[in-house]
């Protein structure tokens, strides 16, 4: 109630600070993050575009993140800005459809885009046209303690054998192989992802989360039956269903845990709970299937055009400013993310460093499990893992429960 | 004015009693109208459609008209069945609140010095949020650092130190994680619900204790009445009003239990304490839903629930405004 009556006000207030304020020659920007480190990020690149384009007058809307996915339902249509950020997936598809986002292939294709920002073109793509440019990733895989490892004399594990083997030491050792916290479900949706991706690949995953394929095919019960050896022979913490991903990082920090699958802005939290860069470290996902290309996790942040806006001219000049490999650059290194133009350098941070490595060699890139499928598909989905995660046993209503969603759904 | 229409000033000189009122109800009716009764009409219609809540460029509603296709879904969908069981798991145990309630104000209701702030500390929970509520809850049940957890532990766990030398917790069996087994989770929420739901009841009941008429009380002492049959014979018809009220407002609050189970659990774990109100709010306005008709359709069927109580309770006030008349 009360995050929706917040959310409710800053819609209002949104609304009503950009009523009047647009003329001709003015570019409004609705941002979505006022975390210290996003908010320079962003700050900072709208200073250089102010600087480079002395004549058109920006103004700012930066916005909570969560006040910003009410908001934009609202000021697409009612009062739309020149330039809004948002994701791209499943996430975009509903104001694509409705028609409230303007499409910029031709503007990938002038600027060049289509080769330098390759590896995010099809997520970024609906209906066979472009509907915006990113302008930051970051990668998911397995971060963990690195001193734990050590202890125990492992290496990075690369396949699945190796992974397994290395979870038997540290179970023989006290140590919990991993942590995660699925009270609010999206956590349980990463494992998933990746088991899918290395059992079955990309293009099986993405035929999955657009509702092509079953889940009780056979192919996604080989996922759910990898899934299930990891929760058997490696295993996760007690009560995870109960926990945050933050409540998660406890057992990591106190070294009850030594893995956990994660995204990098994690990194920060594990500092923060007391870890130095010496006693974490990261590794991509070990194979499963050797003969499927490897994919990761990269959920990308872009900005878009609505149909709306009032000065689409300069709205392009600023996405195509965004794109430019020295503005991402600059921005993904105050932020510690990765760049998605090929041509940008990395930051020097050891995680930003390997997971550029992870991200920009990877066959394909998914968004994650509940930006590529549609929201309720996603929730059931994220619910039906939790359970399967409690108790393995109840597999098969969960699959069959997933299909009945997924018919309704699409 | 008088003067210059003087058959009109008579029609409304004539008629004032009967006007007044009225003048005087616009505001709250017009208030209610807009806010209350249009609103419920307007979801009710929404309930026929499919819509995500999105309007096109051009302002039009991108909604599509469905007829009973959502009441249909709702009929074939486990979660909606589930919520619906526990409603009734809510409204059936809540009503402990009341012989709770009443428990608890007779035994407050004696000339103790300082009884006045006992009776405040009993009243307390009610006095906070629900949120507040909810969170203390949440915490108490924790099994890693909750009160549940702490006990647990000192029971059935021992100390040592694991690989990195810091100090862990080995169990011989692992703490119970109430909010987070479907078995037990509602009844964690309905058990903390109660908390704030009892001193309600029981502040009902003590205003209703104090006007127990003392000389019924002596009659039926000199008649021999005692204890339960004193209670319940003597004061409990007494208590008929409070008790009635005490009903009411614990059906309500069973019925629109929706800020615990949003604190608590967010309807989890998979669902399974999920109850109308928070299903409604998750499948229409939470990140995952953007389904308005199917949500307005669970809030349709929720209304109509509440519907059959409100004009139960309606239709008995009416029924005593007649007799005291």
């Amino acid at each position: 109630m009360l995050q929706l009556s917040k959310a409710a006000v800053a819609a209002l207030a949104i609304s009503s600070c950009l009523a009047g304020a647009a003329a001709a020659g003015d570019l409004v920007i609705n941002f979505d993050d006022l975390n210290p480190g996003p908010k320079q990020g962003f700050d900072d690149a709208v200073a250089q575009f102010k600087a480079e384009n002395p004549d058109i007058n920006v103004i700012v809307n930066n916005n909570d993140r969560e006040a910003h996915k009410t908001a934009i339902r609202n000021f697409l249509t009612a009062d739309a800005p020149d330039v809004t950020s948002w994701y791209p997936g499943n996430r975009m598809a509903p104001f694509v459809d409705a028609g409230l986002f303007e499409p910029v292939t031709d503007l990938w294709e002038e600027e060049g885009f289509t080769e330098d920002l390759a590896a995010i073109m099809p997520t970024m793509s609906r209906d066979g046209e472009i509907w915006g440019v990113p302008y930051s990733y970051y990668q998911w895989g397995i971060y963990y303690r690195k001193d734990i490892f050590d202890l125990l004399e492992l290496e990075e594990p690369e396949t699945w054998d190796e992974l397994l083997a290395a979870c038997a030491k540290m179970k023989d050792n006290g140590v919990t192989p991993f942590t995660i916290g699925t009270k609010y479900l999206w956590t349980a949706a990463g494992v998933f992802d990746y088991i899918n991706l290395r059992t079955n690949g990309y293009d099986v995953h993405m035929d999955l989360t657009a509702g092509k394929i079953k889940y009780t095919d056979d192919r996604i019960r080989e996922t759910f039956a990898n899934f299930e050896t990891l929760i058997g022979d490696c295993g996760f913490v007690d009560n995870h269903a109960s926990m945050s991903w933050q409540d998660a990082i406890a057992p990591f920090a106190n070294g009850d845990a030594a893995m956990y699958v994660m995204g990098n802005f994690a990194v920060d939290g594990f500092k923060n709970a007391g870890l130095t860069e010496d006693q974490i470290d990261y590794f991509a996902f070990p194979s499963i299937n050797p003969d499927v290309p490897r994919a990761e996790e990269a959920p990308a942040d872009a900005f878009f055009i609505p149909t709306n806006a009032k000065n689409k001219e300069d709205a392009r000049k600023f996405l195509a400013f965004v794109a430019r490999p020295d503005v991402q650059a600059k921005w993904n290194a105050t932020i510690g993310q990765l760049p998605i133009n090929s041509k940008a350098e990395v930051g020097d941070d050891k995680f930003i460093q390997e997971g550029f490595a992870t991200v920009s060699t990877a066959a394909g890139l998914a968004q994650f499990y509940d930006r590529d499928a549609p929201a309720e598909m996603a929730k059931a989905g994220m619910e039906g893992f939790q359970r399967f995660m409690t108790d393995t046993s109840s597999l098969e209503e969960v699959l069959q429960r997933l299909d009945e969603v997924q018919a309704e759904v699409y | 004015m008088d003067e210059t229409h003087p058959e009109n000033a008579g029609w409304l000189k004539r008629n004032k009693l009967a006007i007044a009122p009225w003048i005087f109800l616009i505001p709250a009716l017009g208030f209610f109208a807009v806010y209350v009764v249009l609103p419920i009409f307007e979801s009710i219609w929404l309930s026929f459609y499919e819509w995500n809540g999105l309007y096109r460029p051009d302002g039009t509603s991108t909604a599509t008209w469905v007829g009973f296709d959502n009441y249909a879904k709702l009929w074939g969908d486990p979660k909606f069945w589930i919520s619906l069981k526990n409603n009734v798991l809510w409204l059936v145990l809540f009503m402990l609140a009341v012989p709770a309630g009443l428990l608890i104000a007779l035994f407050l209701n004696q000339t103790v010095i300082g009884m006045r702030l006992y009776k405040s500390l009993f009243f307390f929970p009610f006095v906070i949020s629900q949120v507040v509520v909810g969170l203390i809850f949440g915490w108490f049940y924790n099994p890693d650092f909750g009160v549940v957890g702490s006990v647990w532990k000192a029971l059935f766990c021992e100390e040592t130190v694991n690989i990195l030398g810091n100090a862990t917790f080995r169990c011989t069996r692992s703490a119970p994680d109430i909010l987070s087994s479907p078995e037990f989770a509602t009844y964690g929420i309905i058990a903390a619900g109660l908390w704030p739901q009892i001193a309600y009841c029981m502040i009902l009941y003590l205003t209703g204790l104090n006007n127990v008429a003392a000389d019924q009380v002596e009659a039926g002492r000199l008649d021999g009445a005692k204890g339960w049959r004193m209670l319940w014979y003597v004061v409990l018809p007494q208590l008929r009003p409070a008790t009635f009220i005490a009903v009411v407002v614990t059906v309500i609050g069973a019925l629109r239990s929706f800020d615990m189970i949003a604190i608590m659990t967010q309807g989890g774990p998979f669902g399974s304490t999920n109850v109308l109100a928070y299903y409604m709010y998750e499948t229409a306005i939470s990140e995952y839903g953007e389904r308005y008709g199917y949500g307005s359709a669970i809030a349709t069927v929720l209304f109509l629930i509440m519907l059959v109580y409100i004009s139960y309770f309606l239709w008995r006030m009416y029924q005593d405004e007649k007799g005291g008349r």
